[in-house]
């Protein structure tokens, strides 16, 4: 269980990362908290040539933006996401699913984007990220894009991303106006800190008079990506968030996938596992909602 | 790859050593530095046996490496005793409630909950366990370690001037 040899860059800045994956070629890895990729080397699943370390690369660090977004740099720990005042105010639902991310140990290396560029499925950033639609900013040797969430995930572990392009920003729109937020993050694993077998999130906008008026729910667990699920949105926009409503709402999540079965647990147990997922995260955020509202 | 040299603080002690990339964390360690206290267990991140303190926050050496490390700081199991060689609180409480039988875990379990008084000098028992949740233990079961935690938290905070109030017979 020990590596492969590789040659190792620590880069000071994105211009030199870029430059790093534009000579080093397709077998030029990014190590930013290493929490998949060491495990990965270690087991001889990955073996890159070239590791270019972007831990001190201090503009690839921190939170900010402003009133309409809310910006994570890739290479912020998902520790100091989840102490962070600013991301508890303006992305609560990242808030709430970074507290089932790992374990401390992992959280204080762990990054924002490098848990998004490596797309687990049942990853929980990239599901946030997803169901909030994200926008992304990667730099290459050639300059920096933005790249739309909808698009960016391909399959198990695979992104739209380049091997010389570098994630550097995740940017969240922070939902203003039109009532209360409140977000439902629910997942079902076999421990504490385990990969969830299905995850669901949920965020929601209550008016004065109790009517959502504005919804987004994504599944984790349930295809080779994390997965948005308009038709329950939808369903659950203009009411009132009955029992009933919230019920058929989930019911069809559960008929919109396509879950596969496998050693952890089977298609039909991942198909109601979805349904039940999402009923409670859609009662979560309507409850924090309505509790917001009352009291804020 | 040849190897590089690298400058590493551990346990307030400075070490320049030559290591090649590949090299984890908890492998130079133990084997370059032979502070062998930290133990390899898993060696894919999965089991916490390897957690040291790294600038100040608890972290797996097994998923990290000692390349990486150049010009930061770790904490180790054997920094957590007295100058005297005696047993920290933390330490002498996991002796008395029988936090351990085996031993493969404590060293990792130790420098978990070491962070963890650190910042939260009275934690719950749900903070504790959250703490821990990384770290495997196959022989004692969790539950005395959680009392240790308890009782060294309790101890710590009645040396300290303005101690917090009694939690160990909630």
């Amino acid at each position: 269980m020990k590596a492969a040899a590789f040659d190792y860059i620590r880069a000071s800045d994105i211009a030199e990362v870029c430059q790093a994956l534009n000579d080093g070629g397709p077998d030029c890895k990014i190590i930013a908290g290493g929490q998949t990729l060491v495990p990965m080397m270690a087991m001889r699943l990955a073996r890159p040539s070239i590791i270019v370390d972007i831990n001190a690369v201090e503009e690839l660090q921190g939170i900010g933006g402003d009133e309409s977004s809310l910006v994570i740099k890739a290479c912020t720990r998902q520790a100091a996401a989840e102490r962070s005042p600013e991301v508890r105010a303006k992305a609560p639902l990242l808030a709430k699913a970074l507290r089932f991310v790992g374990h401390p140990q992992t959280r204080n290396r762990g990054t924002v984007g490098g848990s998004i560029a490596n797309a687990d499925p049942v990853a929980e950033i990239p599901l946030v990220a997803l169901t909030l639609d994200a926008g992304l900013v990667a730099e290459s040797a050639g300059g920096a894009k933005n790249i739309d969430i909808s698009g960016f995930f391909h399959g198990l572990m695979e992104t739209s991303l380049a091997p010389d392009e570098c994630l550097t920003e995740v940017h969240l729109p922070v939902w203003n106006g039109g009532g209360v937020i409140g977000t439902g993050f629910q997942e079902v694993s076999i421990r504490a800190g385990d990969f969830a077998i299905v995850a669901a999130a949920v965020q929601l906008v209550v008016d004065e008079s109790g009517v959502c008026r504005r919804a987004a729910v994504a599944l984790g667990g349930v295809a080779p990506t994390p997965l948005r699920i308009e038709a329950t949105a939808e369903a659950l926009l203009s009411s009132d968030l009955d029992a009933e409503t919230v019920g058929e709402a989930a019911h069809l999540a559960a008929n919109e996938i396509d879950p596969g079965g496998d050693v952890h647990a089977s298609a039909e147990y991942r198909r109601r596992c979805a349904r039940v997922m999402v009923e409670r995260a859609i009662i979560e955020a309507r409850d924090e909602a309505l509790r917001r509202a009352a009291n804020p | 790859m040849k190897p590089r040299e690298i400058s590493v603080t551990v346990n307030a002690k400075r070490y320049r050593s030559e290591v090649p990339p590949r090299l984890t964390l908890v492998d130079y360690l133990r084997e370059v530095l032979g502070l062998i206290g930290t133990h390899t267990g898993c060696e894919h991140g999965v089991c916490g046996a390897c957690s040291v303190i790294f600038d100040g926050q608890p972290i797996r050496s097994c998923l990290m490496f000692a390349i990486q490390a150049d010009g930061h700081e770790v904490e180790t199991v054997e920094g957590l005793a007295e100058a005297d060689g005696g047993l920290s609180p933390l330490q002498d409480a996991f002796w008395e409630t029988h936090a351990l039988q085996c031993g493969y875990c404590t060293p990792g379990m130790l420098m978990a909950t070491h962070a963890l008084l650190r910042s939260n000098p009275d934690p719950t028992v749900d903070e504790i366990k959250e703490a821990i949740g990384g770290n495997l233990c196959r022989c004692t079961g969790y539950q005395q370690i959680v009392e240790a935690v308890r009782l060294a938290a309790k101890r710590m905070r009645g040396a300290h001037p303005e101690a917090g109030k009694d939690t160990i017979d909630e």
